[in-house]
């Protein structure tokens, strides 16, 4: 068998976590309308200022066109053909796992999520998400004794409005892009974190997110607080079943870091990338953003390898005097997939510094493209950035684009830029193989090879899921 | 151990190899000569399996077995080796994961067990004695930054670690200087044993004088013109390629 052939038939395995769980959803109608954020708030029982933001921001996304400028391509969207909400519907809030849905409960296992008493013995909390509406958060005692408050975002607007007020768009406003605006609009749940002064989270956070009913616009919203002298790790992780139909996710996340506090958020993403052909799979059009107060730090750590388009820029506003910045990323396209992302890292304070190490693979007709941008401002004197960005090719059916925007403003300041593009080649192939590696064995261990600087970033288990999610998505990519 | 039998084979619709037959049996240490394009690299990578080469007829035998019905993993779990002549980079996998692996695949492919970290580790250190290797390399990246010498003393000690039964040399001593020569000679006449039989393909008589063959074959034009023990090096070194061709011709006219 050829090298192409054998890796042809690899890449053809169905995706696997394509399943459709059979429970009733409690869903609005289609389309989108002040009445329909109206229904969407009232479902929540959320209070009036939550409404009047929503309302807000759905009049001020009206006036909104939708972006273009990226690289990436996709069919006009019928915002009006979207179902935005969607509840699996339960009769009574829940004390254990053991009263959860078994259908849902059942998908959880086929996604290996360790939802149940052995993730608390492994030290994590999960908040899971199943469309829009948290079913089932464990911890919350444990991390309330050191004040840690982590719960589902709809809790925290009944439960702690104040600290939402203060926070809600803070980093990124309504006003901020034309799917931050949407998702502000119409966001169903999320997560929400604050960690006290001084507090040491004592257990990484995560959340697995899962979108399921079919034509459900997934619009998540996750706001994480962390105050002065804190430290928390997040990790997000997501998955979702084969659809025909494209589906959108328009995710926000905000993350505030006050003085001399540490923010590590890590996603690990496989959304369905849709088939071969490119049909179906998830549009993830997700604005992250941090926002760094004096002496604190921010790290965003991703592994992308879903979607069928990811466009993303997880980035970090250094506001405060030396606050760092840290931005480390795997993106992988394989098929039809398409991803635009980076990271923009805007130096406001003194002595900022920041990193960005972004690593592109590209395979089968898949197209990658690194966007960052560098703004290092006029007052933010002696700030540093060093930016690494390689690509890898597999096969000569695919792209990699790199667009750099740096603009320094100031003399005392340094940026640096390195970039690479290569290609694994037939003949590191059949080394390999002449070694005795097995070619799939061969490809997944160069990928890895070339992700291994990222990969450290990761906390320990995400990182050896991170390895087997690549080779999974690797498949039969050498064309 | 190996039997070429009248084996032809192209890349594209050029005809490289125009019917090798060679016999090497265990033991045998067999040297292939030639000037450039006379097909050399192209049965070495050919006998080790590369897609690029399109066989189109004859036969080989490895141990009794088709060696050409086997993929290029296969043909190295059943202990073929070649000895890269330009030994590929492999970015960020270290030297030392890369070895294990390909060990432990072999071993597995063997029904041996596999080793562990720590058993390798040990393995790797005495091999690497063999080879004058500082130990920072097998940290570093496979071949990667690597000069060409420490390339082609890399080759050396992977064959040194993974112990074939048939060994293939490709031009292992092109690039060389007489220091790293003689290491690389040290290492492969190390590994020479009864049940193990080396085929050493060379552009110069040099590597000769340090890895002394039982017999040498000369190739011109995709064919073995000429055979002989280890004198035969010797004779085209001062009579040149250009001997051998009207030597040929003449042949070919009787």
């Amino acid at each position: 068998m050829t090298t192409d052939a054998a890796l042809q038939e690899l890449t053809n395995r169905e995706y696997e976590h394509g399943f459709v769980t059979k429970i009733d959803s409690d869903s609005a109608p289609r389309g989108l309308s002040e009445d329909i954020i109206r229904f969407i708030s009232a479902k929540k029982n959320e209070p009036e200022f939550m409404l009047d933001w929503r309302l807000k921001s759905y009049r001020h996304w009206l006036k909104m066109t939708e972006p273009k400028w990226q690289n990436v391509h996709y069919p006009p969207i019928d915002y009006q053909d979207v179902i935005y909400y969607s509840a699996p519907k339960q009769k009574k809030t829940l004390n254990s796992l053991d009263e959860l849905d078994p259908e849902i409960l059942a998908t959880y296992q086929k996604l290996g999520i360790p939802l149940n008493e052995q993730k608390r013995m492994a030290g994590v909390a999960v908040d899971a998400v199943f469309d829009s509406v948290s079913v089932a958060t464990t911890f919350k005692a444990k991390l309330a004794e050191v004040g840690v408050i982590f719960c589902s975002f709809s809790e925290a607007v009944r439960d702690h409005p104040d600290l939402i007020k203060k926070y809600l768009g803070s980093v990124v406003p309504f006003t901020d892009n034309y799917f931050a605006a949407l998702n502000s609009a119409v966001f169903s749940d999320g997560s929400f974190c604050y960690i006290p002064k001084g507090v040491r989270c004592p257990m990484e956070l995560s959340t697995y997110f899962r979108i399921n009913a079919a034509d459900t616009g997934q619009f998540e919203r996750t706001l994480i607080v962390a105050d002065e002298g804190s430290y928390v790790s997040y990790l997000e992780g997501c998955t979702a079943p084969v659809r025909d139909k494209n589906q959108l996710h328009a995710a926000v996340v905000e993350l505030v870091a006050l003085g001399n506090a540490q923010i590590k958020y890590s996603t690990v993403q496989n959304w369905y990338p849709g088939d071969a052909e490119g049909r179906g799979g998830i549009y993830n059009f997700v604005t992250k953003r941090g926002l760094c107060h004096a002496n604190s730090k921010i790290s965003w750590t991703q592994v992308e390898t879903g979607s069928a388009i990811t466009w993303k820029y997880p980035s970090v506003i250094l506001q405060g005097d030396n606050s760092v910045g840290e931005f480390y990323s795997v993106a992988l396209t394989n098929h039809r997939q398409q991803a635009d992302t980076g990271t923009k890292m805007i130096h406001i304070g003194k002595n900022t510094r920041s990193t960005i190490l972004s690593k592109g693979i590209s395979a089968g007709r898949g197209q990658n493209t690194y966007r960052g941008l560098v703004r290092i401002l006029k007052n933010a004197a002696g700030s540093r950035n060093y930016t690494q960005c390689d690509s890898l090719l597999l096969g000569s059916r695919c792209g990699a684009h790199t667009f750099p925007y740096i603009e320094v403003r100031n003399r005392t300041s340094q940026a640096e830029h390195e970039a690479s593009t290569s290609k694994i080649g037939e003949d590191q192939l059949f080394y390999c193989r002449q070694r005795g590696l097995s070619e799939e064995d061969a490809v997944s261990m160069i990928v890895n090879g070339f992700c291994k600087e990222v990969f450290r970033k990761l906390p320990m288990e995400f990182a050896v899921e991170a390895q087997k999610l690549l080779s999974v998505s690797l498949e039969g990519s050498v064309g | 151990m190996l039997e070429i039998r009248n084996l032809t084979a192209k890349v594209g619709e050029k005809e490289i190899l125009r019917g090798i037959n060679l016999t090497l049996r265990a033991g045998e240490v067999h040297a292939i000569m030639g000037p450039n394009g006379s097909g050399k690299s192209t049965l070495a990578q050919v006998l080790a399996g590369r897609e690029t080469y399109q066989v189109t007829g004859g036969e080989v035998l490895y141990q009794g077995q088709d060696l050409l019905s086997l993929a290029p993993e296969q043909r190295a779990a059943a202990g073929l080796f070649l000895a890269f002549q330009y030994p590929v980079e492999i970015p960020g996998v270290a030297n030392l994961y890369f070895l294990r692996l390909a060990l432990n695949s072999i071993r597995k492919n063997r029904g041996l067990e596999e080793l562990d970290a720590m058993d390798f580790l040990t393995l790797a250190k005495e091999k690497m004695k063999l080879v004058e290797m500082n130990q920072s390399f097998i940290n570093r990246g496979v071949n990667e930054g690597f000069s060409g010498g420490e390339k082609k003393r890399n080759e050396i000690l992977q064959l040194a670690i993974l112990e074939p039964k048939l060994a293939i040399l490709d031009e292992t001593d092109s690039g060389l200087d007489i220091d790293a020569l003689r290491i690389v000679a040290n290492g492969v006449n190390a590994l020479r044993s009864k049940d193990r039989a080396l085929l050493v393909i060379t552009h110069y008589q040099r590597l000769l004088d340090y890895i002394v063959p039982d017999r040498v074959h000369v190739m011109a034009n995709g064919q073995i013109v000429s055979s002989g023990g280890k004198e035969l090096a010797l004779e085209l070194e001062q009579k040149g390629y250009a001997w051998l061709e009207q030597k040929n011709v003449a042949a070919e006219a009787v």
